[in-house]
C-alpha cells in the first residue's frame, strides 16, 4: 500500500489539471505577448486562471500577479514592498516560525539593504504572540508579515485580529500574509480582512509546481525585483508560465469545491489519527488539535527514535512523511519552529509531520497506525546507547 | 588553433620489457573507453612505439583533452597540427603560420627537433633543424635558438604527413586500468573511501566496491550518494561493480549481543569478511580501504590489526601515511570532495559509542564475536544473497 502523507510539502497534481497543462503546452502553446491569434489564445488562459483566483479571494482580477511559487511570492512582497514605501520607515515585524522564504528574505533586507526586523515569539501552541506585536509596532514599522497556517506543526496564526492591531495603530503599514499551507483549506477574503498582500504556491493544492501567484492589492505601494519585458504591469516580468497559470487556475477552482465539506472530512481523519496516535507510549502531539489548528496537518513527537529513522522506516512500507518542514529537511538541523513553541528536548529531533489531503482515506490512515504500532516498540530497542 | 590529432606520451609502460604491449594495448583500450562520450570521431593507434589519437572532422577540444587527463597511463598529451607534406617550402610556411598561432607574443627561445618515419623524406633531421630554425628566426625577430634549455621545443614529425606540436597538457600518469588485477574497494560516503579507490585504480587496478547501508537508519539518499562517487571515481577507473549489501539486520545483532564500545571494530570486521567473500567471487587480489593510521578510534594501529586478521587477501591502504588535510586535496582535484560531504549519516555513526575502544585486544574481541554464533552465520548468508548489484559507469561529465 502506498500513502502519501506529505502534503504540506507537495500534492499530487488533480488528473484534471495535468490534461490541461498537457493541452496549454502542446496544443495551445502561445506566447501571451504575440499580437496573433495564438497569443490571443495564450492570454485567455490567463485572464481565465485571474477570474477563477479572485473569485475565489473576492478581489479584482487585475491585484493578481503570477510567479514562479510560494518562495518568489513572499520575496516579491516582502523585498518589493519595503522597497518602495522606504520613505515612510525601515522597521519591519515577522514573527519567528515563518517560512525560510520570509525568514531569510528578511534577514536579506536586515543584512544588505539596512532595515529593522523584529521577530514575534509564539506561545506554546506556536501561534504568534498578540502582546508582543502590539509592543513591536511603532513610528517606523512599514509592514508586517505573519503566515496564515504555520508549515511545520499546522498552527492557524490569529491573522485577523492581528490586521486589527496594525490597522488600528496604522492604517498605512502594510500587511503580508503567507498563505501557501493555507489557500485551499480556509476561505480567504483579504479585502475583507484587511490583508494587503497575500502569497499562494500552486503545487500545495494539487497544481503543478513552478507557478504561484500573489495578491497585490491595488493601493499598495511595490516595486519589482524581476526586470524584463515589463509583462503583468511590470509587476512581474518574464512571459508568463501560461500552463503552470492555467493549471493552478483549475486546482483552486477544484480544491475550492465543496471545501468545507472536504475540510470537515479531513477534521474528522485527523481526530482519528490523534486518537490512534493516543494510544502509543511517550508520543506527543505538537500545538492545538481544535479549530486552531489546520485540518490536514499533525505534528507528532515520537521520543526515543530519530525523525529520519521513523521516516524511512515508514517510507519501507510504503508511507511517505516528512521530519520538520520539508523545505528545511535538507539541513538535518534541529526545528526552529519546535524550539520556538518550547518543546521538550527529546521530541526535538524526533518529530515527524503527517499532513494530509483530501485524497487521504480512512484505509491510509488505519494503514499507518498499524505500522506505527509496529515499528515503534521495535524502533526504540535500538536506541543509541 | 586547430589541432588535429594528439599524441600521448607514456611513462611507466615503456620499461616494462616483454610485457610492454599488453601495457600499451590496455592504454589504447582505456583511452577509447574514455572518449566513447566525447563528442567527436576519434582513432586511436599504435605507430613506432607511440600512441595517438586522431580527431577526423569537429570535436570538442576541451572535452576530449579533460577525457584524456583522466586516463591512467598517460603522462603527457600533445595537440598536434597535421600538415600535408607538400614540399620544404610550404612546410616553412606552415610552421610559421603554427608559431605564430601558439606564440603570438614571438619573442621566446626555442629549439626545432625533427624525426623522419618516412626516410625518403629529402632532407636528414639535422637539416630540418637547421632550416627551419633559419625560417622561424627570420619570421619572428624576437624569437632566439637555444638548444639546451629552450621555451619552445618545437616537434616536427615527418611521416605520411607532418606533425607539429610543440606544448605538453600534463596526464594522471599511473598505469592503464586493467594491467594489475582486481581489487575490492570498501566505499563509504566519506571523503577518504574514493580517494583510496583511486589511488589504487591509478596503479591498473581495476575496482569493484561494496557499500554496506543500514535502512531505515540510512536513507535512501546516502546510497545514491555513494552510487554518484563510485560514478565519479568511475571516471578514471572505468566501469564499477557496486554491491550494495544491507547491513541492519547484523548491525542490531552486534548491538544487541556485545559490548557496545566494540560494536564499530566488530561492526568493521563484518564489513571485512562479506567484502571478502564478493571480492573473492570476483577474482579480486585484495581489498581497499580508506583507513589512515589513527584518524578515528577503529582506525589506531590496535584497530586495523583486529580488523585485518579476519582477512585472508591483502588489504591495501593507500592513504595509510595521509592526513587529513592531504586526503581532501586529493578529493578535490577528483572532484569527489562536494559529494563526499553532503550530510547523510553512514551506517558507521549510527549506534556509535561515546567512548568506543581504541586499543581493542583481538582475544576479548574474538570473545565478545562468540555472544553472536548463534544467529550471525544466517545473518551474513542473507546479508550476502540479499546484496544489490549495480554497475556504475562514468556518464558525461555531470
Amino acid at each position: 500500500m502506498e500513502v502519501y502523507l506529505d502534503n504540506s510539502a507537495t500534492t499530487r497534481c488533480y488528473p484534471e489539471v495535468g490534461d490541461l497543462v498537457y493541452k496549454v503546452m502542446c496544443l495551445d502553446y502561445g506566447n501571451p505577448s504575440s499580437m496573433h491569434r495564438k497569443g490571443v489564445e495564450a492570454e485567455h488562459y490567463i485572464k481565465d486562471s485571474k477570474d477563477r483566483l479572485s473569485k475565489i479571494l473576492k478581489v479584482n482580477p487585475k491585484e493578481i500577479f503570477f510567479t514562479s511559487g510560494g518562495t518568489e511570492s513572499d520575496n516579491l512582497a516582502l523585498i518589493g514592498s519595503a522597497r518602495a514605501n522606504r520613505r515612510a520607515g525601515s522597521h519591519l515585524i515577522t514573527t519567528a516560525i515563518e517560512h525560510p522564504a520570509i525568514l531569510n528574505t528578511m534577514r536579506y533586507l536586515e543584512e544588505e539593504e539596512g532595515f529593522r526586523v523584529t521577530y514575534l515569539p509564539v506561545d506554546a501552541n506556536g501561534r504568534v504572540k498578540l502582546d508582543a506585536l502590539k509592543e513591536a509596532l511603532c513610528q517606523d514599522t512599514i509592514l508586517v508579515s505573519i503566515m496564515y497556517v504555520n508549515n511545520e506543526m499546522g498552527a492557524v496564526q490569529p491573522v485577523d485580529e492581528a490586521v486589527q492591531i496594525v490597522k488600528s495603530y496604522n492604517p498605512s503599514i502594510l500587511f503580508h500574509s503567507d498563505a501557501v499551507q493555507g489557500f485551499g483549506k480556509y476561505h480567504i477574503y483579504p479585502k475583507r480582512q484587511g490583508i494587503d498582500m497575500l502569497s499562494v504556491s500552486g503545487h500545495k493544492i494539487h497544481g503543478p509546481k513552478g507557478i504561484g501567484f500573489i495578491y497585490i492589492n491595488e493601493k499598495t505601494k511595490i516595486r519589482p525585483i524581476v526586470f524584463g519585458g515589463e509583462q503583468q504591469k511590470n509587476i512581474r516580468s518574464g512571459t508568463e508560465n501560461v500552463p503552470g497559470i492555467a493549471g493552478m487556475g483549475l486546482a483552486a477552482e477544484m480544491i475550492y469545491q465543496d471545501m468545507d465539506m472536504k475540510v470537515a472530512l479531513m477534521r474528522d481523519l485527523k481526530s482519528y489519527f490523534l486518537e490512534g496516535i493516543s494510544k502509543i507510549e511517550n508520543t506527543t502531539v505538537h500545538g492545538l488539535t481544535d479549530e486552531n489548528s489546520a485540518p490536514h496537518i499533525i505534528s507528532v513527537g515520537v521520543a526515543g527514535i530519530r525523525s529520519e529513522v521513523l521516516l524511512h522506516a515508514l517510507e519501507d512500507k510504503g508511507i511517505y512523511v516528512s521530519s520538520g518542514s520539508a523545505c528545511s529537511s535538507n539541513h538535518p538541523s534541529v526545528s526552529g519552529v519546535l524550539k520556538g513553541i518550547g518543546a521538550a528536548k527529546e521530541y526535538l529531533d524526533a518529530t515527524l509531520r503527517f499532513s494530509m489531503s483530501e485524497l487521504t482515506t480512512k484505509e491510509e490512515i488505519d494503514y499507518t497506525l498499524e505500522t506505527l504500532y509496529n515499528c515503534i516498540p521495535m524502533l526504540r530497542k535500538y536506541t543509541r546507547r | 588553433m586547430r589541432f588535429h590529432s594528439f599524441l600521448i606520451k607514456y611513462g611507466e609502460i615503456g620499461i616494462k620489457g616483454k610485457n610492454r604491449y599488453l601495457f600499451e594495448d590496455a592504454l589504447v583500450r582505456q583511452i577509447r573507453f574514455s572518449l566513447k562520450d566525447v563528442d567527436g570521431d576519434f582513432y586511436v593507434h599504435k605507430a613506432q612505439g607511440r600512441v595517438y589519437v586522431e580527431c577526423t572532422g569537429e570535436y570538442d577540444y576541451e572535452e576530449t583533452v579533460e577525457a584524456l587527463k583522466r586516463v591512467f597511463g598517460i603522462v603527457g598529451i600533445c595537440p598536434v597540427v597535421r600538415v600535408e607534406d607538400r614540399g620544404f617550402e610550404q612546410l616553412s610556411k606552415d610552421v610559421v603560420s603554427y608559431m605564430e598561432g601558439m606564440y603570438p607574443e614571438g619573442n621566446l627561445t626555442f629549439k626545432v627537433e625533427a624525426r623522419r618515419s618516412k626516410k625518403q623524406y629529402p632532407m636528414t633531421s639535422m637539416e630540418i633543424n637547421s632550416e627551419l630554425g633559419g625560417v622561424i628566426l627570420d619570421a619572428f625577430p624576437g624569437m632566439k635558438v637555444d638548444v639546451h634549455n629552450p621555451k619552445i621545443r618545437l616537434n616536427v614529425e615527418v611521416r605520411e604527413e607532418i606533425y607539429l606540436y610543440s606544448e605538453t597538457i600534463s596526464g594522471p600518469g599511473g598505469m592503464p586500468v586493467g594491467t594489475n588485477g582486481r581489487a575490492m574497494l570498501l566505499l563509504s560516503g566519506g571523503i577518504d573511501s574514493p580517494v583510496a579507490g583511486y589511488m589504487i585504480a591509478k596503479r591498473g587496478v581495476q575496482l569493484h566496491a561494496t557499500y554496506f547501508h543500514a535502512p531505515p537508519y540510512t536513507s535512501e539518499r546516502a546510497k545514491e550518494k555513494v552510487v554518484d562517487l563510485a560514478k565519479l571515481v568511475s571516471r578514471y577507473a572505468g566501469p564499477i561493480q557496486l554491491h550494495v549489501v544491507n547491513f541492519t539486520d547484523i548491525q542490531l545483532y552486534i548491538y544487541e549481543k556485545c559490548p557496545h564500545e566494540e560494536l564499530t571494530i566488530i561492526m568493521r570486521r563484518y564489513m571485512m569478511k562479506i567484502a571478502e567473500y564478493f571480492a573473492k567471487e570476483n577474482h579480486c587480489l585484495g581489498l581497499i580501504t580508506g583507513e589512515s593510521i589513527g584518524q578515528v578510534a577503529s582506525q589506531t594501529m590496535q584497530s586495523l590489526a583486529a580488523t585485518n586478521s579476519v582477512c585472508t587477501l591483502p588489504v591495501y591502504r593507500p592513504l595509510i601515511g595521509f592526513d587529513k588535510r592531504e586526503i581532501v586535496e586529493i578529493a578535490e582535484k577528483i572532484d569527489t570532495f562536494e559529494t563526499s560531504i553532503q550530510p547523510f549519516e553512514d551506517c558507521c555513526t549510527i549506534f556509535v559509542a561515546k567512548h568506543p575502544v581504541t586499543k581493542p585486544n583481538l582475544e576479548r574481541i574474538e570473545k565478545s564475536e562468540r555472544n553472536l554464533e548463534e544467529k550471525i552465520d544466517e545473518l551474513v548468508k542473507t546479508a550476502i544473497e540479499s546484496a544489490e548489484i549495480i554497475t556504475v559507469e562514468q556518464s558525461k561529465t555531470p
